[in-house]
């Protein structure tokens, strides 16, 4: 009997006896950590998708408590969160506009020419390796779905051919903009209703002959533009849009000629053209 | 055998590191710094001959008059970890600089065969208390110089030109060699 009962006392009692040390030990010698950090862990998104350049949302959390990081460094929960990270540390939130990532392409399998046919890895990236994907126009989206699969919040779907960010689920954290090989996708200020769909840098006749809906470059947009100074500017073949200056008046959308000028107030118009 | 022959003895000729081959993993883990080896040496000179003592203590108290000398490993093991979740909170406590300096490393005295060896050996040797408390003072001031040591040459080692094939551990395994070779001067010391 003793045989077994010795060494199981003994043992246990042992591990029992350092147990209970630990457990004094764990409570004497506690290390205060800043309650703080804990509340403002609380109310971020918990999606570590490191957008704020920290490592995870706990890292984000212990840097804005040492106020080596902005109150508003989280552009994933947006204004919200903001604000409730700025009453914790007893701060103004400041002005934060959400913003929305957006593909800037529409040449999908109706508008785009194609140069050959892909088939391989389905991704982006390894269909980009082989010059430059299979869509005739070397800037367009290739439809693959690498941000759909960075995409943590199930914005971004792929219809006919084309990347589609839905404004609603999109949290503007970026790693769709760090995933796409082509680099066209853009943060815009949520509110802003007008954006030029095409990234094309060639110029008239090529971007007619590989797409239906590319910039040929005509300038038409930067005419019509109504505000002063006016915010459309033209670059590299291709216009771009001053999203302070712009007024959101849809006008370049409607005079643009190819409707690769995309606007959710005529928006019914350029998908007829 | 006198006190002052086991502190030379487990230092010099039967140094842990480079003698007996225990303790392998912290000696090239954290010898990359000088700074970081000393803390280190400092943490398993407190958790070697806290630890020897105890054990010494549960082997002749409880062990040796139970019978229970086949649960020797296990027990000392208890012991180590216990000490060494201890130390680490201590150390959070009132050295948070060495605590993170140390990082991984310190958990992994837990699993550290130099402590376990040490606690092993003295009771094999037959060590009274004393002896016991002097060998493993010995034992991790060795083991402690030989991280020093090995921190210096590593620094060293930083600023040289060495082969491509050779950089980082390879070289650092070849010192490793050289100074083990090195230490067998010592023998016939005692």
């Amino acid at each position: 009997m003793s045989i077994i009962l010795y060494p199981l006392l003994v043992l246990g009692g042992l591990g029992l006896l350092f147990g209970i040390i630990l457990s004094l030990a764990s409570k004497a010698f506690a290390v205060e950590t800043d309650p703080k950090v804990e509340e403002v862990r609380s109310v971020l998104p918990g999606a570590n998708c490191g957008a704020c350049g920290y490592p995870g949302c706990d890292g984000f959390a212990s840097s804005v408590v040492e106020g080596k990081a902005p109150v508003n460094g989280c552009a994933v929960g947006g204004k919200a969160v903001a604000e409730k990270v700025a009453k914790i540390m007893g701060v103004g939130a400041g002005e934060t506009e959400k913003k929305v990532a957006v593909v800037l392409c529409q040449g999908n399998n109706s508008k785009a020419v194609k140069k050959y046919k892909y088939i391989g890895i389905n991704d982006c990236k390894a269909a980009n390796i082989v010059s430059g994907g299979d869509k005739a126009c070397q800037y367009g989206c290739l439809g693959l779905g690498s941000c759909k699969a960075v995409c943590k919040f199930g914005a971004i779907e792929i219809v006919d051919g084309i990347a589609v960010i839905d404004p609603e689920k999109c949290t503007s954290c970026g790693q769709c903009i760090k995933a796409c090989p082509k680099g066209i996708i853009q943060l815009v200020p949520y509110s802003q209703k007008v954006a030029v769909k095409c990234r094309s840098l060639e110029f008239g006749k090529p971007v007619k002959e590989k797409c239906s809906t590319g910039c040929i470059g005509c300038q038409m947009c930067v005419r019509v533009c109504p505000a002063e100074p006016k915010a459309m500017q033209f670059e590299n073949n291709v216009p771009h849009i001053d999203y302070e200056k712009c007024i959101n008046c849809g006008l370049c959308a409607e005079k643009c000629p190819t409707g690769a000028i995309w606007s959710i107030l005529e928006k019914k118009k350029v998908e007829d053209k | 055998m006198s006190l002052f022959t086991i502190l030379i003895s487990t230092i010099f000729v039967n140094n842990y590191v480079f003698a007996r081959f225990l303790g392998i993993c912290p000696f090239l883990g954290v010898s990359k710094k000088t700074e970081t080896a000393f803390g280190m040496g400092v943490a398993v000179t407190f958790v070697i001959t806290l630890a020897s003592v105890i054990t010494w203590m549960i082997q002749k108290a409880i062990l040796d008059k139970l019978g229970l000398e086949y649960l020797q490993t296990i027990v000392f093991i208890l012991v180590i970890a216990t000490l060494v979740q201890f130390v680490e909170m201590v150390m959070k406590k009132t050295s948070p600089t060495l605590y993170s300096a140390l990082g991984v490393y310190l958990p992994l005295i837990t699993t550290n065969c130099v402590v376990l060896g040490v606690a092993i050996l003295n009771i094999q040797e037959g060590y009274n208390l004393i002896q016991t408390i002097v060998n493993s003072i010995g034992a991790s001031v060795g083991f402690g110089l030989a991280l020093v040591l090995m921190a210096g040459v590593r620094e060293q080692l930083e600023l040289s030109d060495i082969p491509k094939p050779l950089e980082g551990f390879p070289i650092a395994l070849i010192s490793a060699g050289l100074m083990s070779i090195a230490f067998l001067g010592f023998n016939g010391l005692v």
